[in-house]
C-alpha cells in the first residue's frame, strides 16, 4: 500500500480549543452550574443564618442569637423529639418489614413478581396522595373506626390522628406503609446475591433451611442493612410533604418536624435568619448520620483494596 | 433443592404474604372506591365500602368541575402544569446528566473527580439549604411563580441524580472503545452520539423514570414557589383539602387523588424492572 | 525514511517511573514486537505513540513528524485493541467506515475501500452483522480491517491476540504474518507472549521497568540476550542459569559448575575470546534446554561433550521429553527425544552443545560472550 499522503493535516482553520469550545461549554456549563448552586446556596443560607434577616436577607452578624432562638423555641423543640422518635420507629418498623417481606418472597412462592410489585407500587406514589389517603383511612368519623362502628362494635376506638400522644405513630404507619418496599427490594437483592455454592456446601455439612438462614444468609446482609437505615433516616429528616399532608403538624403541633418549622419560619412568620438556622440544624442532624456512614464506607473501601 | 410441596408450613407463609399483600392494596382499593361513591353516599356510612351507585361523574367533576380557590376548572389546569414542569425538566435533567456522566466516566478532563464529587452531595443537601436562595435567584431573574422556574430547579438539582446514574453506567463501557473511535477521528460529541448514546436506553430508561416519578410527586418547592393558578398537582391536592375541609368531598377528592397518581402509577406498571433498578442504583451511591 | 523514532521518552505517573528514556527507531515495513512481562511499560509507550496518553518528556515522530502535539486523529496511524473495541451498536460494515465517515470520505471510496478489506480479510459474508454475533476469531479480523482500511502509515496491535483460544491464537498469528507480508506494513506490536514475538517480528524490543533491554532480530535476541533479564524471558522452557566460575586451562578457558564438589562439571569453551577479562573469576553461565539432549546426540561439529547428571523429574510432551537434572548441584532443564525417558533418581548421560553457551557479568548482567 502506498503512503503518498504520509502528511495529512486536519483543517487548519481555527485553533485547537475554539474548534473545541461547544465540547468545553457542553461539559463545564451544566456540572459548574450544579455544584456551584450546591456550594454557593449552602454558603449563603449559612452566612443568613447569622444575620438579623427577617422579612428580607440583611448583612450583619447576631452570632448564635438565631439558633439559640430556634432551639429555645416550643415548636423546634417538639419536632426535634418528635424526629427521635418518628425516626427511629420509622426506620427500625421498615426495617423489619421489609427484612420479612424479603425472605417471605425468599421462599419460591408463585406469583412473587406480582407480590413484590404490590409492595412497591406506594414508592411510585407521591407524600401528598399517601398522606391524603391514610388522613382519611385513620379519621375516626371517616375511617377504619367508623367502619368498625358501622359494623356494629361501637366501643372500638381507633383515633390516633386527633390523639396529640399518637398523632406521630399516624405519619410512621403511612410511612412505612409507602418505604417498606424499598427495604424489601434492597434486602431481597443481598438475598439472591449469595453465593449458591456456599449454600450448597452449607447443605453438604447438613446445615437445614433455618440454620442457613440464620448463620449465613441474614449476616451478610448487615452491609445492605446500614445502607436501608442510611436512607431511610435521610428521608425521616427530610420528611415535609408526608405530614403537610396527612395531620399538617397537628392536632396543635403535635406532630411537627423539623422540616415544617423550617418552612413555618421562612415562609409564614418571615423570619428569614431564624428559619436558615432551623434550615442548617436539619443539615447538622443529616451529618451526623451521614459523616459515620461516610467513614464506615471509607473503611470498608479500604479493607476491601487491601484484600 | 427445596421441594415445592404444600406442607402445612407453605400454607402458613402463603397466608401472611397475601395478607400484607392485601393490607397494602387496601388504600388503593379504597380510594379507587370512593371514587366511584357519591359525596351522599360516603357521608352517611364510612370512606370504606362498596359503592351502590357507581358515580363516574365524580371523574368529571374532579377533572374539570370542582373549585379551588375560587376557580372552578378542576384538577385539569394543576394536571397540565405539573406535566409542563415534568416532562421538560426531565427530558433536560436526563440529556445533560448523560453528556455530564459520559464526560466524567469515559472521557476524563482536568478536576473531573472534584467537580463529580460536588455534584453528587446533591443527593444528600436538604432542600431547606436551598429554599430562601432559590426564591432570590428566581425573583431575580423574573421566573418566581412561572412554570419554567421549577423547570430550571428541578433540571439544575436533578443533574446530581442524572449524572451519578449515567457515569455508575458509563464506567463499565471499556475505555478501549473510546480510544479506538478517537484514532478513528471522532470527537467529543460524535462519540457521544454514535457509540455512547446507542448503548444508553438500558440507563436513560431508569433515569427518565426516576426523574418523571420525582418530579411528578415533589411537593415543596411547588408549594413554596407557585401559587394559584401556576401551582402543580401536588400543591393543589393540598389546597383542595383546605378548600373543601367545611363540605367534604370525598368522592370527588377521591377521584382527585387517583387522577393525579395515575401518571407515575402507569409509568410504574410498564416500566416497574426499571423503577426498581432506579431505586437500588440510587441506594448504591 | 524512519516510519517511527522514538527519542528520551518517559512517562511518570505521580511518583511511578513508567518509561524511562526510552529509544527507538523503527525502519518503514517492519514488523516490530514490543515484548515484556506486564507493567514494563509496552502498553503505555504505545498508547503514547497512538496519541492516547502523553510522555512527560521526550519526543515522538512518525514519518519524520514530530508528533508530541498533534491528536491521535491525524497521526496517520490506525490500532488493533486487545478487546477489539468494535462499537458495539454498529454494524461490521459501519464499524470498518466510521473512520472514513469522521474524515468525510465520499460514500463510493468508503464503499470501494470496503469492499477492498473485506475482500483481502474474508469478511465479506459479516458485513451486515453486528459485533454481538461475531466469533472472538471474526471480531478479531473485523477490528484488523477497520485498521486495514485507513491504510496508514504506522498499524499499532495491543495485544489483539490474548483474548483468543489457544489454536485460533496460533491461526491468526500466522494470518497477521502473511498479511504483514503481502501488503508490506510497518507495524509495532505489543505482547507479552514471547513465542508471538519470535515468530511474528523481523526485530523484537525487549522490554523491562520502562527500560528497552534489547532491540534486535528474533535470532540476535534468542542467540545472544543482552542480559540476564533477556535470557530468562525469552524462550520456553526459558535459558537454563547458574553461577559458575571461569578458569583458565591449558587449551582455553573453562566453565566450572559446582567448583569444588564431587559432581563439579567442567566445560571446555571454544570461540569465547570475549570472556578472556573474566578468566578466574565468577560469571553467570547460561545454556538453553534444547542444548542439553541425550548422551547419543551429536551437535554438529567437534567431539560432543557427555556428561552423567542425576535426574530429578521427567515431563513427557509428546513431541519432546524434559528432562530435571542437576548440573553440578544446580537445577537445569534439558529436551531430549521423546522416547527416552530416564528414569528419576538415576544418573543419565547428557551431550551439550557448548558452542551456543552465553556468559553473564554477575554484577551488571550483561552478556560477556
Amino acid at each position: 500500500m502506498s503512503n503518498a499522503a504520509a502528511i495529512r493535516p486536519g483543517r487548519p482553520a481555527l485553533p485547537e480549543w475554539v474548534r473545541r469550545l461547544p465540547e468545553y461549554l457542553m461539559i463545564w456549563v451544566p456540572l459548574l452550574l450544579s455544584a456551584a448552586h450546591l456550594v454557593s446556596f449552602s454558603l449563603w443560607t449559612i452566612w443568613i443564618s447569622f444575620t438579623p434577616s427577617t422579612l428580607i436577607p440583611v448583612s450583619g452578624w447576631v452570632g448564635l442569637r438565631n439558633y439559640s432562638a430556634v432551639a429555645a423555641s416550643r415548636n423546634w423543640q417538639i419536632a426535634f423529639d418528635n424526629l427521635l422518635l418518628f425516626g427511629s420507629a420509622f426506620v427500625l418498623l421498615s426495617l423489619v418489614t421489609g427484612l420479612a417481606l424479603a425472605i417471605l418472597l425468599d421462599q419460591r412462592i408463585r406469583g412473587e413478581n406480582v407480590l413484590r410489585s404490590v409492595f412497591l407500587y406506594p414508592l411510585a406514589v407521591s407524600f401528598v396522595v399517601t398522606g391524603t389517603v391514610w388522613s382519611w383511612l385513620l379519621n375516626p368519623g371517616l375511617g377504619i373506626q367508623k367502619l368498625v362502628h358501622d359494623l356494629g362494635w361501637t366501643s372500638f376506638k381507633f383515633d390516633w390522628l386527633i390523639d396529640r400522644d399518637m398523632a406521630i405513630w399516624t405519619i410512621v404507619i403511612a410511612a412505612i406503609w409507602q418505604s417498606s418496599g424499598f427495604a424489601m427490594a434492597l434486602f431481597l437483592a443481598g438475598l439472591r446475591s449469595v453465593d449458591t455454592d456456599i449454600i450448597k456446601a452449607a447443605q453438604i455439612d447438613g446445615a437445614g433451611p433455618i440454620r442457613i438462614y440464620r448463620r449465613i444468609i441474614l449476616p451478610s446482609l448487615w452491609p445492605i442493612t446500614i445502607t436501608v437505615v442510611v436512607i431511610q433516616l435521610q428521608f425521616a429528616i427530610s420528611t415535609f410533604d408526608l405530614v403537610r399532608a396527612l395531620t399538617n403538624g397537628g392536632p396543635g403541633i403535635a406532630t411537627q418536624l423539623p422540616a415544617l418549622v423550617v418552612y413555618d419560619l421562612m415562609f409564614q412568620r418571615s423570619l428569614l435568619g431564624r428559619g436558615a438556622a432551623a434550615a442548617v440544624l436539619m443539615l447538622l442532624i443529616l451529618l451526623a448520620v451521614l459523616l459515620p456512614y461516610a467513614a464506615w464506607r471509607y473503611v470498608q473501601r479500604r479493607r476491601a483494596a487491601h484484600a | 433443592m427445596r421441594e415445592r410441596t404444600f406442607a402445612p408450613s407453605r400454607i402458613l407463609i402463603y397466608l401472611i404474604v397475601l395478607l400484607i399483600a392485601a393490607a397494602w392494596l387496601a388504600p388503593l382499593a379504597v380510594v379507587v372506591l370512593n371514587s366511584l361513591r357519591s359525596n351522599e353516599e360516603i357521608a352517611q356510612g364510612s370512606m370504606i365500602g362498596w359503592p351502590q351507585h357507581w358515580a363516574w361523574s365524580n371523574y368529571v367533576a374532579a377533572w374539570s368541575g370542582f373549585c379551588v380557590a375560587e376557580t372552578c376548572a378542576g384538577i385539569r389546569p394543576y394536571m397540565l402544569n405539573s406535566a409542563l414542569v415534568t416532562i421538560p425538566a426531565t427530558i433536560f435533567s436526563t440529556l445533560l446528566g448523560a453528556v455530564a456522566g459520559y464526560a466524567v466516566s469515559l472521557w476524563r478532563f482536568r478536576g473531573d473527580t472534584w467537580i463529580y464529587g460536588i455534584v453528587t452531595l446533591g443527593l444528600f443537601l436538604p432542600q431547606q439549604m436551598r429554599l430562601l436562595p432559590w426564591t432570590i435567584v428566581l425573583r431575580d431573574i423574573g421566573l418566581i411563580n412561572t412554570l419554567a422556574g421549577l423547570v430550571l430547579i428541578h433540571t439544575i438539582q436533578g443533574l446530581s441524580f442524572t449524572t451519578l446514574f449515567c457515569r455508575n453506567y458509563y464506567v463499565a463501557i471499556p475505555h478501549e472503545l473510546i480510544r479506538a473511535a478517537r484514532i478513528d477521528g471522532a470527537g467529543f460529541f460524535r462519540i457521544f452520539w454514535r457509540i455512547i448514546l446507542p448503548l444508553s436506553p438500558p440507563i436513560l430508561i431508569v433515569t427518565v423514570i426516576w426523574q418523571f416519578t420525582h418530579i411528578w410527586n415533589e411537593f415543596l418547592y411547588g408549594v413554596t414557589f407557585t401559587s394559584g393558578q401556576q401551582q402543580p398537582v401536588t400543591a393543589a391536592l393540598i389546597a383542595l383539602s383546605a378548600a373543601v375541609a367545611d363540605i367534604p368531598q370525598h368522592g370527588v377528592q377521591s377521584a382527585a387523588v387517583i387522577i393525579a397518581a395515575l401518571p407515575t402509577l402507569l409509568i410504574y406498571l410498564l416500566g416497574g424492572k426499571y423503577f426498581v433498578r432506579g431505586l437500588t442504583a440510587g441506594a448504591v451511591k | 525514511m524512519a516510519a517511527l523514532s522514538i527519542r528520551t521518552l518517559s512517562k511518570r505517573y505521580a511518583n511511578l517511573e513508567v518509561l524511562k528514556g526510552v529509544d527507538l527507531d523503527i525502519e518503514s515495513g517492519e514488523f516490530t514486537v514490543l515484548v515484556g512481562p506486564s507493567g514494563c511499560g509496552k502498553s503505555t509507550l504505545l498508547n503514547i505513540v497512538a496519541g492516547l496518553d502523553h510522555p512527560s518528556a521526550g519526543t515522538v515522530e512518525i514519518g519524520g513528524r514530530v508528533v508530541n502535539d498533534v491528536p491521535p486523529k491525524d497521526r496517520d496511524i490506525a490500532m488493533v485493541f486487545q478487546s477489539y473495541a468494535l462499537y458495539p451498536s454498529m454494524t461490521v460494515r459501519q464499524n470498518i467506515t466510521f473512520g472514513m465517515e469522521c474524515r468525510h470520505v465520499p460514500k463510493a471510496e468508503q464503499d470501494a475501500a470496503v469492499a477492498n478489506v473485506a475482500k483481502l480479510l474474508q469478511i465479506e459474508a459479516l458485513l451486515g452483522r453486528k459485533p454481538s454475533q461475531l466469533s472472538g476469531g471474526q471480531r478479531q479480523r473485523v477490528a484488523m480491517g477497520r485498521a486495514l482500511v485507513r491504510d496508514p502509515l504506522l498499524f499499532l496491535f495491543d495485544e489483539p491476540l490474548s483474548n483468543l483460544d489457544a489454536k485460533l491464537r496460533v491461526e491468526m498469528r500466522m494470518e497477521i504474518k502473511r498479511l504483514h507480508q503481502r501488503i508490506g506494513a510497518t507495524i509495532i506490536y505489543v505482547t507479552h507472549d514471547q513465542i508471538e514475538a519470535m515468530t511474528m517480528a523481523t526485530r523484537i524490543a525487549v522490554m523491562h521497568r520502562g527500560v528497552v533491554q534489547q532491540f534486535a532480530d528474533p535470532d540476535t535476541v534468542y542467540r545472544y540476550p543482552a542480559n540476564l533479564f533477556v535470557a530468562r524471558f525469552m524462550g520456553s522452557p526459558p535459558m537454563n542459569t547458574m553461577p559458575a566460575r571461569l578458569e583458565a586451562d591449558a587449551g582455553g578457558p573453562v566453565v566450572v559448575i559446582g567448583a569444588g564438589r564431587p559432581d563439579e562439571v567442567r566445560l571446555r569453551l571454544q570461540g569465547y575470546d570475549a570472556a578472556a577479562p573474566y578468566l578466574g573469576r565468577e560469571v553467570v553461565f547460561g545454556i538453553r534446554p534444547e542444548c542439553i539432549a541425550e548422551g547419543n546426540r551429536v551437535f554438529s561439529g567437534d567431539a560432543p561433550i557427555v556428561v552423567h547428571a542425576p535426574v530429578e523429574m521427567v515431563e513427557p510432551t509428546g513431541a519432546e521429553t524434559i528432562v530435571l537434572l542437576r548440573l553440578g548441584g544446580e537445577s537445569a532443564l534439558a529436551r531430549i527425544t521423546p522416547d527416552i525417558r530416564p528414569p528419576p533418581g538415576t544418573a543419565a548421560p547428557f551431550a551439550l552443545d557448548t558452542r551456543r553457551i552465553c556468559l553473564f557479568d554477575p554484577e551488571t548482567e550483561r552478556l560477556i560472550a
